[in-house]
């Protein structure tokens, strides 16, 4: 069979020095960022993802070389990533968030976000009732090692100290603390959604619990005042993010329990990445809690101005996030 | 020929192949990555990680001793915010970048795609990792858990309750695992690869005279089965398949013949012939399906 090659073997020598070059290109684009191209070699990329997506097509139809299609399959769907990829950079990316995601994710999610306080109202009620029959109700709802020695036996002057007094050695690791510890329970809150949103929904009732035991603590020695700028300094917007980490979990489960008009699995995929943009928020919000936690809350002793930061953050949150305002809807 | 021993050697299995159409109109086919390519890509990324933690702390703690103390609080900081990085943004912040591979996929050649073929957002990558928070993070505390005052039974019902997004993945013909189902995304294999040389181009220059029958033995399928022999065969099994050839087609070997060689051109003779017969339109699928004679059922594909 010596003699002249093969039609298939022809236009293979004729087209692999582009493949090589959009294989190169493509690899440089992978490994370091398109940045790692020249306007050139930018701009060469379409034009030689059609020729060799074309080479393909020809390819299939006409050569029998295994090897030669598997190679042109890999390399139109690695430029293919590249050429139909996102465009925008980072910068863009959190303009838009800031701008106009967060708000609309928010938005889109608000029945979520009320049922989210609901059970966490409903959770500080019932642990409120509780303990103020039965001081014992206290330990089940506050982990000792998060009481610290804030229990039913403790005197009134520790408590009030409690409020006052625990200037510690390391505020700001405090800080960082509350902030990596919070951020991870509140990304809890968000996957356990899938699980048709009760145990999400357990966490918002336990959150709420917590709070209202304290106060059921606090209150009948006339502290409840005192403990509620204590708490909501920081506690306003960290309730907040729980609501909305609580909301972003709901909002998945309910899709997958009742994914309306949709695919089951499309409806998820949905509420999944709409949800997704609202967690993004709640990490950024628990990030501001954390300061005012570790920081503010130390620094700060007087109860009005610890009211005025609670509710001017209260505020300052809702009015970002509800506002009415024109721009596009959040999507995939 | 030696189908089942060469089974092997053929990379793709049909079950794992997507439909993607491209604006261009052209299925690019692609490949889904296996649950043992997954399982691997994401050990060596957990080894990374532990790894990267692991030295970060010594770093760390050895500063402490190095300032005497002095810096305690910043290193502190240091620390957690080191630990809550590597723990939720590492496998974000790989996949946002163009290769959308962490450094383990990369190494197997996967990379996460979105599953409608549109571009992959920054916020299915948000939330196909958050979800990792109950794949993997959850069960691993369970696991660490020991004693504490909780009961042994919760801790197991627990474990349970978590298997099920361990093994999601196994349990659906995508390998969806619960964070892909949640941000719309895949895992498809698309590894990079070396034009290998044409077997042709080989086989092309040796001096060997087929008779037409001769090159009639075969169809398609035991094209490309020869080719996977030729490039990835062990020595036993190509003179294996050189003799079943031979005795197939009626051909005496010369004195001073290598089975490579036979095997090469032979291919090349092959694949001329029915790449000829491609052009004219048709496409012998396999040996059973003889040109002009009663094919197969389905036999001839357009």
């Amino acid at each position: 069979m010596a003699g002249q090659p093969l039609k298939s073997q022809r236009f293979r020598t004729e087209r692999e020095a582009d493949w090589a070059r959009l294989d190169d290109h493509v690899r440089k684009v992978e490994r370091s960022g398109p940045g790692s191209l020249s306007d050139a070699e930018l701009l060469s990329i379409p034009v030689l993802y059609r020729a060799a997506l074309s080479s393909l097509s020809v390819a299939r139809a006409t050569s029998l070389d295994h090897e030669l299609i598997a190679y042109l399959e890999s390399l139109c769907a690695r430029a293919y990533f590249f050429v139909y990829g996102s465009r925008s950079t980072l910068a863009d990316r959190a303009g838009r968030f800031f701008r106009a995601d967060w708000p609309a994710a928010a938005r889109a999610l608000w029945r979520e976000t009320m049922a989210a306080w609901l059970l966490m109202a409903l959770g500080a009620i019932v642990a409120y009732a509780l303990v103020r029959q039965d001081s014992d109700w206290f330990y089940a709802f506050i982990p000792s090692q998060m009481a610290g020695g804030r229990d039913p036996s403790a005197t009134t002057a520790f408590l009030h100290s409690t409020l006052y007094d625990d200037r510690r050695q390391g505020l700001s690791v405090f800080a960082t603390f509350l902030f990596t510890h919070n951020a991870q329970i509140a990304l809890i809150a968000f996957a356990l959604g899938f699980a048709f949103c009760i145990p999400t929904a357990f966490l918002m009732i336990v959150n709420g619990a917590m709070v209202g035991a304290m106060f059921a603590l606090y209150a009948p020695r006339g502290l409840g005042w005192r403990l509620g700028g204590w708490l909501f300094i920081h506690g306003t917007t960290e309730l907040y993010a729980v609501a909305l980490a609580g909301a972003a979990g709901f909002r998945i489960g309910w899709a997958l329990a009742f994914p309306g008009a949709s695919a089951r699995i499309d409806a998820v995929g949905k509420a999944g990445r709409q949800a997704a943009m609202l967690m993004f928020g709640v990490v950024l919000m628990l990030s501001v809690a954390g300061l005012l936690e570790g920081l503010g809350r130390q620094l700060i002793q007087s109860d009005l101005i610890r009211y005025a930061i609670a509710g001017f953050m209260a505020s300052g949150w809702t009015a970002y996030l509800y506002w009415p305002r024109r721009g596009p809807s959040v999507g995939g | 020929m030696a189908e089942a021993a060469t089974d092997r050697l053929t990379p793709e299995k049909p079950g794992r192949v997507r439909t993607l159409v491209t604006p261009e109109g052209i299925d690019l086919r692609l490949v889904l990555a296996d649950a043992g390519q997954r399982a691997t890509a994401f050990l060596i990324d957990a080894a990374i990680i532990v790894g990267a933690l692991v030295a970060a702390t010594i770093v760390i703690a050895v500063s402490f001793l190095a300032f005497k103390g002095k810096p305690g609080e910043v290193l502190a900081i240091l620390w957690l915010l080191v630990f809550f990085f590597l723990r939720n943004a590492y496998f974000i912040a790989f996949e946002l970048r163009p290769g959308a591979a962490t450094p383990g996929k990369r190494a197997l050649g996967l990379r996460v795609a979105s599953r409608d073929g549109r571009p992959l957002t920054a916020d299915a990558i948000f939330a196909r990792n958050a979800m990792r928070e109950i794949e993997v993070y959850l069960p691993a505390t369970f696991l660490l858990v020991r004693g504490g005052g909780v009961d042994g039974l919760i801790i197991l019902s627990g474990l349970i309750w978590c298997c099920v997004f361990v093994f999601f993945p196994l349990f659906n013909r995508d390998r969806l695992r619960v964070g892909d189902l949640v941000a719309g995304t895949w895992v498809v294999r698309v590894p990079v690869r070396r034009l290998l040389p044409d077997l042709a181009a080989a086989g092309g220059r040796t001096t060997f005279a087929f008779t037409s029958a001769q090159i009639d033995a075969y169809g398609v399928k035991e094209l490309h089965v020869l080719e996977d022999v030729i490039r990835r065969g062990s020595a036993p099994m190509v003179a294996e398949v050189a003799m079943r050839i031979r005795r197939k087609i009626g051909w005496t070997a010369g004195a001073t013949e290598s089975d490579w060689d036979f095997l090469s051109a032979y291919y090349a003779a092959l694949r001329g012939r029915l790449e000829s017969r491609l052009l004219f339109g048709h496409r012998r699928v396999d040996k059973y399906d003889i040109p002009g004679g009663a094919s197969r059922p389905g036999g001839i594909s357009p």
